[in-house]
């Protein structure tokens, strides 16, 4: 399977250092990501610790309506539990675009393959949610749609072959490191 | 041989390599994965999906399995959790799976009739991971540690090499013991002096998170030497190593010396696990990222104010801050010598909010109920000033947790914990507040009412 290297859809904005108890709140960590129906269940709490009235999964709904993120600094600091990237993925959302990514989130994004992480290189426009984007993996770009401006993106370097394939586990069979 | 950091020389021995720079990814074998019973569920079905039914994990005697995070609670879904690991440990023959009941047989089911305050585990359960690590033998220096906990970084207090990972990256390691590593950039921090009285390992790691900032050390190693090493008990070096990813650090690490060697020593002998181990050597000349200087003897009592630990605060300027309520426990807090500074300040008085004490490990727990501090034990010290201890060793409220886990914060409030995170939420409800301080701090803080600084 080939990842879509164009990504178009509405953001979610969000502040700086936005832990993983924000993203998945603590007391659903009992539901088991690769138990199928759970791992639905883990999208529908996506970032349900979020305080202030927005939502990211509108209530009663199972997706999110947003398939990107935009973010500050630091985000997804924090536990290592990997249920962060994993609900944000099972909600339906496939990228994340923060100023900062805290380390073992950035990692589990790429080993899971569910989350693409991109970093800006400038500033990044005042965006709000609602507003269309697209992300562009091959040319390193993020485009506001509203008024054309372009971001250039930090290239994913190494990771981007990983999430290519789908994760690490694809990853490494694809280049011998697993028998 | 180049001149390398604790941390570059152990991931250079473990990837087989004459040399590694930071940025390098190397193939490392680990010596020891852990996972409890929120990650290892996970991480079993990932290693049975990559692997196959039939696979076996690549050393059943590396393998550490401990429950611990939500075990007292009737969240069916959390009790079966610890089902799960227990039919892996018996499928995989696991040796180190440290269950809640003794029954190897039988399903674990937490009975709130019993009240959450007397125990409900049987003989071998360990408690909080990584107080239990060390406790049982499973921690040595120069060793490779891996966890599906974010404070794993704990470890880095007997020098060893030891992060937290995700599931996916876990499964991968169940399977074959390996697992590709950046070398980390190190960031050197040298101690002089000694604690003054009244001042914790825990100011020592809230002065340098505020210092460097809660990011300030992402992607990196947070290495310690100098002089006031040496007057670090092995708990102070875990408290401190244990909040690195608090500053958003892949690890802490400290030289070894032989405080660490005879740790390492008698309890490896006692509960029989390896005992050979070789330490790594630190060289001060290699080079880093940065260096920082800190004299132990000038810090005084802090805060980290919420929403995050880098929220750094005198306890002194901030004593108008009222508190709702007191908790001391956690891999941060919840060790024996925290809960007796803890005791130390409250003997003979008695806490002015709802104050929840919960021991790390079921050993906290014997050896404060043993303790004396003058006629009374420690234990009857703390719930004669009015602390709720409770015999069951476990994260609780640390994380939050299912709505019954003990000391949660079930509606807005603000909380002083010797725990280690404060993010919006952390200890429960979503509009909480938590205040992270040392167990002194705490302890003046529960008889107070507010903020308070443990020398006044
Ligand atoms: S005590 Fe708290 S910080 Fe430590 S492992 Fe448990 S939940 Fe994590």
């Amino acid at each position: 399977m080939k990842r879509t290297h164009r990504i178009k859809g509405p953001a979610f904005v969000v502040g700086d250092n936005i832990d993983t108890d924000q993203i998945i709140p603590a007391k659903y960590l009992n539901l088991v990501p690769t138990i199928p129906k759970e791992y639905e269940e883990l999208g529908r709490y996506a970032l349900a610790g979020l305080p202030g009235e927005e939502c990211f999964v509108p209530e009663g709904a199972d997706k999110t309506p947003y398939s990107v993120i935009v973010a500050g600094k630091n985000f997804g600091c924090g536990s290592s539990r990997e249920h962060a990237p994993i609900a944000l993925g099972a909600a339906g959302c496939s990228v994340v675009v923060a100023r900062s990514f805290a380390r073992i989130f950035y990692r589990n994004c790429i080993a899971t393959g569910e989350i693409i992480p991109v970093e800006p290189s400038g500033e990044l426009p005042r965006i709000q949610t609602g507003d269309e984007v697209t992300i562009d993996l091959d040319e390193n770009k993020m485009i506001y749609e509203k008024d054309g401006t372009i971001v250039s993106l930090m290239p994913l370097g190494e990771a981007l072959p990983v999430l290519d394939a789908g994760g690490i586990f694809n990853y490494a069979r694809q280049h011998g490191f697993l028998g | 041989m180049p001149k390398m950091t604790l941390t570059e020389k152990i991931l250079c021995r473990k990837s087989g390599r004459a040399e590694v720079r930071p940025g390098e990814n190397v193939w490392v074998n680990v010596d020891v994965l852990m996972t409890h019973d929120v990650c290892g569920p996970g991480t079993i079905g990932v290693f049975r999906r990559e692997f196959g039914k039939e696979a076996r994990v690549w050393d059943p005697n590396r393998v550490v399995l401990i429950p611990d995070h939500y075990i007292f609670t009737t969240d069916s879904l959390a009790n079966r959790n610890v089902d799960i690991l227990r039919e892996f440990a018996k499928e995989q023959g696991i040796r180190y799976f440290y269950d809640v009941i003794d029954d190897s047989e039988g399903r674990w089911r937490y009975k709130a009739e019993k009240g959450p305050f007397k125990r409900q585990y049987g003989s071998r359960y360990a408690g909080v991971c990584h107080s239990a690590l060390p406790e049982h033998g499973h921690t040595r220096p120069g060793e490779v540690l891996l966890g599906t906990d974010s404070h794993t970084c704990t470890a880095g207090a007997f020098n060893e090499f030891a992060t937290g990972i995700g599931n996916t990256d876990a499964g991968f390691v169940l399977g074959t013991g390996r697992i590709l590593l950046r070398i980390p950039p190190t960031l050197r921090f040298l101690l002089d002096g000694e604690l003054p009285s009244g001042v914790m390992a825990k100011d020592v790691i809230l002065h340098i998170i505020g210092m460097i900032g809660f990011d300030g050390a992402t992607y990196k190693a947070m290495e310690y030497g100098g002089e006031g090493v040496g007057g670090l008990t092995m708990d102070d070096r875990m408290t401190i190593a244990n909040m690195a990813i608090e500053a958003g650090g892949k690890n802490g690490i400290f030289p070894c010396d032989e405080a660490t060697v005879a740790f390492v020593r008698e309890r490896t002998e006692a509960e029989g696990t390896v005992s050979e181990f070789e330490p790594v050597e630190q060289d001060l000349g290699a080079p880093v990222e940065a260096e920082y200087r800190i004299d132990l003897s000038e810090l005084e009592p802090l805060v980290a104010l919420h929403p995050n630990p880098g929220n750094r605060r005198k306890a002194r300027e901030v004593t108008d801050i009222k508190i709702d309520r007191a908790y001391i426990g956690s891999c941060t807090g919840g060790k024996t010598s925290d809960f007796l500074a803890f005791a130390r300040i409250v003997k003979g008085k008695e806490v002015k909010v709802p104050t929840f004490g919960v021991p790390a490990t079921p050993r906290v727990v014997e050896e404060l109920q043993r303790a004396q501090l003058g006629e009374k034990t420690v234990w009857e010290i703390l719930e004669e000033s009015g602390v709720r201890m409770t015999e069951n060793a476990s994260c609780a409220a640390c994380l939050g947790g299912p709505e019954d886990s003990f000391g949660r914060l079930n509606s807005p409030m603000t909380c002083i914990s010797a725990t280690n995170r404060n993010f919006p939420g952390r200890m429960g409800h979503r509009d909480s507040r938590v205040i992270l301080a040392s167990p002194a701090t705490v302890a003046a803080s529960a008889l107070a009412g507010h903020i308070a600084d443990p020398r006044d």
